[in-house]
């Protein structure tokens, strides 16, 4: 009896295990399949322009996510690293042409990923001393500094023009030139694999479950023969080398570096697509990535206050859903397992159509007043439809969107709570969740 | 035999305020010893100097022989030296499993490893499931801990304290609002899980106390007033006055 008490967890566990092995190896694969296909289906400049900036977004944001989501920190200037290690890879590229040394163009992410590194080891012992908003400030300062910095020592940074180069004049390898864009895609993609294996790694690493540790209780951590000084230094220096990889991706692909680069809009960013996708989960960051660099280059071609869509986008992810659209998705695994997910989709349809009308009250009401007071008065396009930003029938229009989306949306939405709250029960009934 | 724990002429002072004064004490290997006395007599305080927590603003603390006043936190308990907190401290994200396993990790020699899979460490993950079958938690396993209920988390609590195996065990009110029967449970787990180690107890529960400890120590007012076996404390005219009061039952 008691022989079988004991086995009975240990098997199960195997078995798990096994079941998981199988799905985890399933999902990376057919990651990587998407990473190759994808230009053969879009395989327009402009789209493979986008997957190229995602790629290099996806690298920079899962980086992030190793201080803000695995350790707790949270950095105001992560884009230090990604550009230093854009400068970095020029300078290098650069120095290979010059000196006429044998390495060739997949290669130079390694040097912007080692860039970051440098930086990190040097700064990183001061700034990790201390968690929480000493290190966000301190993160902040730096930032400002270097960003300073990149404008006075021209010989290292370039000055306003940044230093440019070719990465087409390295020693080729396989006989790639890697002047076509899609030649720059692959490489791309090669590296963000090469890089998220990596970071998933490490995460299932003795040294990525001390991080959690510390990022949950630091004290305790203390009293269980860690140092979370030295865990977050450690940490620290890995988000600062995988940092620096985007960068020199990023070097590789403009074939430029400036002070841009380095700069707080850049360490904004960063912050703000690993937070909408999601910290909680490894692929969050990969999801927010996506979007925000999705956003980025649609919403600057239709409107001209994208970044007040970021703002509400950002506001609206860290009231409503903090676990970002990873947490988000998650949230729903138990009641795919308990089977019950087809009883509260309905209510979330019905719920879809007044809230796609407030939002479509919002956007009208933005675009409104945006397009009036700077003067273009450029007719607003919504799902086909063109409003006059000066007409009344526009504003009435967007005022019963607002109004009347907000009302009925607030009905709906208690209705997917009332089905949540049924279908989460038997969930739990059936033991598929605590 | 040197003692597991000395305590020499400590002294901690926050400011003009004396909160701990000449606090001496022995506590010799494999003893269970039991700190009692009255709230605010500064017994976590005793706690956190002895671990490191707080450093004393005099005298000297010996662990093994050792002097470890002064280290900090985890360098004590690098030498062999584990405790658990008054108030539950748990990493309450991670899963039980997780909390488990992370207190195993540095003394099975793993330190911040980046370069292994921490799920393929076969000894760590032995040791893991050991410990959560010792507290009972093997079901519980996956459920964040901060998920548990409050005895479980008490009773994470001690497996995370005893999973490095430190041969020095401290113990802040394990039992602490826990009901008849959880308490003697608890009870029963901290016998069994300390066996053949060096105990040191803060505890409010005189049953608990007198049951469990081989020697008793009294703090009131941050000093000793009395160190002995639980019947000579029983005994002591000075305990009678200062702290179980007038005989009242």
């Amino acid at each position: 009896m008691n022989a079988k008490m004991t086995s009975t967890p240990t098997s199960k566990i195997v078995d798990t295990t096994v079941g998981d092995g199988l799905r985890f190896y399933g999902i990376w694969l057919a990651g990587i399949a998407v990473l190759i296909v994808l230009p053969l289906i879009f395989s327009s400049g402009g789209s493979l322009t986008s997957f190229s900036l995602i790629g290099i977004a996806i690298v920079f944001a899962l980086s992030y996510n190793i201080l803000l989501g695995q350790t707790g920190l949270l950095s105001f200037g992560h884009a230090v690293h990604y550009g230093l290690g854009g400068f970095a890879a020029c300078h290098m590229m650069n120095a290979v042409v010059s000196h006429g040394w044998p390495i060739p163009l997949p290669f130079i992410p390694l040097f912007g990923g080692l860039g970051g590194l440098a930086f990190a080891l040097v700064i990183g012992w001061v700034m990790t001393k201390r968690a929480g908003t000493v290190f966000s400030m301190i993160s902040l300062g730096i930032a400002e500094l270097v960003a300073s910095s990149s404008l006075i020592l021209r010989s290292v940074f370039g000055g306003e023009s940044g230093i440019s180069t070719d990465r087409t004049s390295l020693p080729k390898i396989l006989g790639l030139s890697f002047g076509p864009q899609l030649q720059v895609y692959y490489l791309i993609a090669f590296w963000l694999v090469i890089s998220a294996i990596a970071m998933y790694a490490l995460t299932r690493t003795p040294l990525g479950r001390i991080s959690n540790a510390v990022r949950d209780n630091p004290e305790r951590v203390q009293f269980i023969g860690y140092d979370p000084h030295v865990v977050r230094y450690i940490a620290f220096c890995f988000a600062g080398f995988f940092a620096g990889v985007a960068g020199g991706l990023a070097a590789i692909n403009f074939e430029i570096a400036n002070a841009a680069y380095l700069g707080a809009i850049q360490s904004g960013l960063v912050l703000f697509s690993t937070f909408i996708g999601g910290v909680a989960f490894f692929f969050g960051p990969i999801l927010g990535a996506i979007l925000v660099t999705y956003l980025q280059l649609g919403l600057t071609s239709v409107t001209g206050v994208w970044q007040l869509y970021f703002g509400i986008i950002f506001i609206g992810i860290v009231m409503l859903s903090p676990g970002g659209i990873a947490g988000l998705i998650m949230m729903h695994r138990p009641l795919v397992r308990a089977g019950t997910l087809p009883t509260v989709i309905p209510s979330y349809l019905l719920a879809a159509v007044p809230t796609l009308a407030l939002a479509c009250g919002v956007i009208l009401t933005i675009e409104s007043i945006a397009r009036t007071h700077s003067g273009q008065g450029s007719p607003i396009n919504l799902f086909g439809v063109a409003f006059s930003p000066a007409s009344p029938v526009t504003w009435a229009s967007a005022a019963i969107l607002v109004a009347g989306g907000f009302f009925v949306a607030r009905l709906s939405w208690r209705r997917v709570g009332e089905a949540w709250d049924r279908a989460t029960t038997i969930a739990r009934d059936r033991g598929y969740l605590a | 035999m040197t003692a597991a724990i000395e305590v020499r002429a400590v002294e901690k002072r926050f400011g003009n305020v004396g909160i701990i004064r000449d606090l001496n004490l022995s506590v010799a290997q494999g003893e269970r010893h039991a700190i009692i006395g009255p709230n605010g007599a500064g017994k976590s305080t005793t706690f956190n100097l002895i671990s490191g927590h707080i450093k004393p603003t005099s005298g000297e603390v010996r662990l093994n022989g050792d002097v470890i006043s002064g280290l900090r936190p985890f360098e004590i308990n690098r030498r062999g030296l584990s405790r658990s907190f008054q108030v539950t401290n748990v990493f309450a994200r991670m899963s039980v499993w997780e909390n488990v396993r992370c207190a195993v990790l540095w003394a099975t020699g793993h330190r911040y490893a980046f370069w292994k899979n921490v799920d393929s460490l076969s000894e760590v993950r032995e040791r893991t499931a050991q410990i959560l079958d010792d507290i009972h938690l093997t079901h519980r396993r996956d459920v964040p801990a901060g998920l548990l209920t409050y005895a479980e988390q008490r009773e994470l609590e001690i497996g995370i304290t005893i999973a490095g195996g430190a041969t020095v065990v401290m113990l802040d009110e394990p039992t602490a609002g826990m009901s008849h029967a959880e308490t003697e449970r608890a009870v029963s787990l901290i016998r069994r899980l300390t066996e053949g180690k060096t105990l040191v107890i803060v505890e409010h529960d005189m049953s608990v106390v007198f049951g469990l400890a081989d020697r008793i120590s009294v703090l009131v007012y941050g000093h000793i007033i009395a160190s002995g076996t639980p019947e000579e404390i029983r005994r002591d005219p000075k305990v009678k006055e200062a702290y179980l009061g007038e005989e009242a039952h």
